[in-house]
């Protein structure tokens, strides 16, 4: 991964296979002033897989999210993202990759002067390429799925915070993602709370096929996420239950320290590691 | 001595930086103004908040600095036995200088503030961060409405502010200055050439442009939560204010050599 080889048209090769990963990190390196934020950092996520991007406060996990919608340079490394090398993308040329990916940011980031209906929909009645008929339905099923139908002609500031990061969840699902990207989506939240963010991000990915990339200190979080799978009964329910061996190992760990990757691997890998540091963070 | 010289060398740069930015996004908002798509309802929306919304205030300052400009000025003229002249005195000033600039004043306290501060709990809540992740370009949707509303309405805000500082000179003039209205009005009209009108008209295109330009920019630097939006609100007013004065300078010299 570290020195990913090219086709003759620039892209990586891993990139045209069949199974080729949807993010694409190579050497990454990002600094502000004096201040270094990433080196050297290299990853890949692969279709329909969850990475879970752990560490401390600070450690450049956000930024690694920001990177990959472009909302950030690099100062050096390739970034990939569906198929396209994004780091030297213009901002209206980062806007056709965007329509592809949503991202559930740390405080909801919801338009306080918007209902949630109108938050959820945004993209769609921006783009203007449905109906108004139609963008209501999709925003009506979204909220549906996150269990706040009722709540689609009320303000932000009338919901609670664990509603408002259901609707940011919404929001980002109403365009039909295929990359969903979560800065932190359960900090501040009480454990029910949490738990039901947990359980829609795992419906998310496993009913909806949606690649998943956590960024999240919460452990309990992470490996909830990584050890549940949820199942479409024939009934149309939705049911959660522990994942089985397979759909466990499509979710990766990566450790962030002081910018750099201190550690990639299963959830079973994470527990029996030895290394100090991720003992001292499990503990 | 090296210190001073090493702060005096930080502060050139980091204003050059700040200058550069503030021509980026004067260019990017030119560009973004003439090109597809565009926000028309959120220009309405401004329109609405930057003119209907400063009216009052512009109305009180407008009319009362009309006021206190005859009062002063009929001491004055009393001086020379030229009271009746007393609408010359009030119409020059008022649409060459003091409606433009009092009106901008206005416009960077309350329009300037209200946008830096819109702006910067924005940024600073990661609501711009989201518009650009769901594929909305800030600048089109934010920036672009309110520069246009306050192109557009500081000119307009300006004549009204000139409309009723001449009343407020004439209410003066007929009560206190015991000037008749026909002198008084007749004054007015002889104290004003067409290029002081068109002077009057021209300034507050620009002073509009740079107040709100100055709150946008100075809102989407914000940084450092709510304290940081505090500083931007507070800079955006100073910082429009300041500009607004010097431009003025600048565009009366450059107005001057043009049309006389």
């Amino acid at each position: 991964m570290g020195n990913a080889t090219t086709t003759a048209t620039g892209v990586p090769a891993e990139l045209i296979e069949p199974h080729a990963p949807v993010v694409l990190f190579d050497k990454v390196n990002l600094s502000f002033d004096d201040k270094v934020i990433l080196r050297d950092v290299t990853f890949s996520v692969l279709q329909g897989h969850t990475k879970i991007f752990l560490g401390a406060s600070g450690a450049g996990k956000s930024t690694i999210l920001k990177l990959m919608l472009g909302l950030l340079k690099p100062d050096s490394g390739t970034i990939w993202v569906l198929g396209q090398r994004i780091d030297k993308m213009s901002e209206t040329q980062l806007m056709g990759v965007r329509n592809y990916m949503g991202m559930v940011f740390q405080e909801g980031a919801l338009f306080d002067s918007l209902t949630v209906g109108e938050n959820v929909g945004f993209k769609l009645y921006e783009s203007g390429e449905q109906a108004m008929d139609a963008v209501r339905a999709r925003v009506e099923e979204v909220l549906g799925f996150v269990g706040l139908a009722e709540h689609i002609d009320k303000l932000p500031s009338a919901l609670s915070g664990g509603q408002r990061r259901r609707v940011a969840i919404a929001r980002a699902l109403a365009a039909r993602p295929t990359l969903l990207l979560y800065d932190e989506p359960t900090t501040g939240l009480d454990p029910m709370t949490c738990l039901s963010v947990d359980a829609e991000i795992v419906k998310l990915r496993d009913i909806e096929r949606v690649t998943s990339i956590l960024v999240t200190h919460q452990l309990r979080d992470a490996f909830y996420i990584a050890t549940h799978e949820a199942l479409r009964a024939s009934n149309g329910e939705v049911t959660l239950r522990g994942a089985a061996e397979e759909k466990i190992e499509q979710a990766d760990f990566v450790m962030i320290r002081e910018g750099r990757v201190a550690f990639e691997g299963s959830a079973a890998d994470l527990r029996h590691s030895r290394d100090p540091y991720l003992q001292t963070f499990l503990s | 001595m090296n210190n001073l010289r090493i702060w005096l060398i930080e502060a050139t740069k980091k204003g050059l930086q700040e200058l550069q930015d503030y021509v980026r996004l004067c260019l990017a908002t030119a560009q973004a103004a003439v090109t597809r798509p565009f926000y028309f309802r959120d220009l309405m929306e401004q329109i609405e908040t930057i003119g209907l919304g400063s009216l009052t205030v512009v109305l009180l300052t407008g009319f009362f600095t009309g006021a206190v400009l005859g009062l002063q000025s009929g001491m004055t003229l009393d001086q020379f036995g030229a009271r009746p002249f007393v609408g010359r005195l009030i119409s020059a000033s008022m649409i060459k200088e003091l409606g433009p600039v009092l009106t901008a004043l206005m416009l960077s306290g309350r329009v300037g503030s209200g946008i830096a501060a819109e702006l910067g709990s924005m940024v600073v809540t990661e609501q711009i961060s989201a518009l650009r992740a769901l594929g909305t370009d800030p600048v089109r949707k934010l920036v672009v409405p309110r520069v246009l509303a306050g192109f557009i309405m500081c000119p307009i805000l300006t004549v009204v502010a000139n409309t009723v500082g001449l009343l407020g000179g004439w209410l003066i003039a007929l009560t206190q200055l015991r000037v008749p209205s026909g002198v008084y009005w007749n004054s007015v009209v002889m104290g004003l050439y067409i290029q002081d009108v068109w002077m009057g008209l021209i300034k507050p295109f620009f002073l509009g442009f740079v107040i709100v330009t100055i709150g946008c920019h100075v809102g989407l630097k914000t940084s450092g939560g709510t304290q940081g939006v505090g500083r931007a609100t507070t800079n955006a007013v100073v910082a429009a204010s300041v500009v607004v004065l010097i431009v003025d300078f600048f565009l009366t010299r450059l107005l001057i050599s043009i049309l006389f």
